[in-house]
């Protein structure tokens, strides 16, 4: 595949993802960041946010596992994966963040548990798509081309 | 791409006409910022970086206090070699609240000139006023974006007096426009932002007070 079609490919594939709210203009923002001095940033960043997202899930599943469910804790994590993602563009993720905030805040701890679920079901979501952005992006200039759209 | 990065430098090689002291004055500038989050702590290190402010990043109030000299204890490093421009911080961390660390950075004597900026994801009027009532001098909502970092360098470039508290109206009528308050209908549109719509629910980390009612953020279109 040549370069051209590759990135013809990629931004076809970026559009979908920003139309499907997978992302948002904080995406944009960090793109803008990457240059050729900090060729990876973008990268970088959503490697923290995967680490992170990572960890918050299990401290969640953890904390809702508990006889006495500790609704502050829950809610600090939350509160923090909310913030990360805002902070990188992950917009269905932060949105499913809000609704599990509100659903904390009435102790209801099944819906904490949907809302954890669908936590886990958007974040892996998530990763693979944005791991088939890297993707593109790594083929486009193993061809040649410029790193970034 | 940016290129803010380029820009200044070759600027500052070539003379010395007051625009150009400017931009070196600000390309120097130190930045101390703090942020619980890793996440965060990176992009507005290249946030920062990208706007040719030399940055110090750290997760803590406290860390920002020791780095500042005001934990109390004796530091054999020389306080002008670090000398810190601007510090700009969040405001919902476990510990010591950005809040509380605008407090004591104002409260100290040392270091009460440095001008604060604050960051928060909770667009809450009643959380602006207090940062700005206890002499910050912006309020930034997360996700921090170039154009917020930009404004930054209006509080060194001009070398205006730091907001000795309370008397930030401008700023304050500014920031409301943009802010949720349970007692105004619409907030106008005055910034640039897309926010999804919230329930503003308090944190476990950082509870608000009394005066923050939950209320809903209605959905701003971005002007981009």
């Amino acid at each position: 595949m040549d370069v051209a079609q590759l990135k013809r490919q990629l931004i076809a594939f970026t559009e979908l993802l920003y139309r499907e709210g997978f992302l948002d203009e904080q995406f944009n923002q960090l793109q803008q960041l990457q240059d050729e001095n900090n060729p990876n940033f973008v990268a970088e960043v959503v490697t923290l946010f995967f680490e992170d997202a990572e960890r918050i899930l299990n401290e969640l599943a953890n904390n809702l596992d508990q006889q006495s469910v500790d609704f502050k804790k829950v809610d600090a994590h939350v509160h923090q994966l909310k913030g990360s993602s805002s902070s990188i563009g992950a917009q269905r993720i932060q949105r499913v963040c809000i609704i599990f905030r509100t659903v904390c805040n009435e102790k209801n701890v099944e819906g904490c548990l949907k809302c954890l679920q669908q936590l886990k079901h958007e974040y892996a979501l998530m990763k693979s798509k944005l791991e088939t952005l890297f993707n593109l992006e790594q083929q486009i200039l193993a061809a040649g081309g410029p790193p970034s759209i | 791409m940016a290129r803010n990065g380029a820009f200044p430098r070759r600027r500052a090689s070539e003379g010395a006409d007051w625009l150009d002291l400017c931009q070196a004055n600000v390309e120097e500038a130190h930045v101390l910022a703090v942020d619980d989050s890793l996440v965060d702590r990176k992009v507005i290190e290249r946030l920062l970086k990208i706007s040719s402010f030399k940055v110090t990043a750290v997760d803590s109030g406290l860390r920002a206090l020791q780095f500042l000299g005001l934990d109390g204890k004796k530091s054999p490093i020389d306080f002008h070699s670090l000398k810190v421009d601007l510090i700009i911080t969040d405001y919902c961390m476990p510990g010591m609240t950005g809040y509380e660390l605008l407090k004591r950075i104002k409260g100290s004597s040392a270091l009460r000139e440095i001008p604060v900026v604050v960051m928060s994801s909770e667009n809450v009027v009643a959380r602006i006023d207090r940062c700005l009532e206890e002499g910050a001098e912006d309020f930034i909502v997360k996700p921090v974006k170039l154009s917020d970092v930009r404004r930054l360098k209006d509080y060194m470039v001009r070398g205006c007096q730091p907001n000795s508290g309370g008397k930030n109206h401008q700023k304050r009528k500014q920031l409301h426009g943009s802010a949720t308050s349970s007692s105004s209908p619409l907030p106008s549109v005055s910034s640039s932002r897309s926010r999804s719509p919230l329930v503003d629910t308090p944190a476990a980390p950082c509870s608000p007070s009394s005066l923050e009612s939950p209320t809903r953020r209605l959905r701003m279109t971005s002007c981009e």
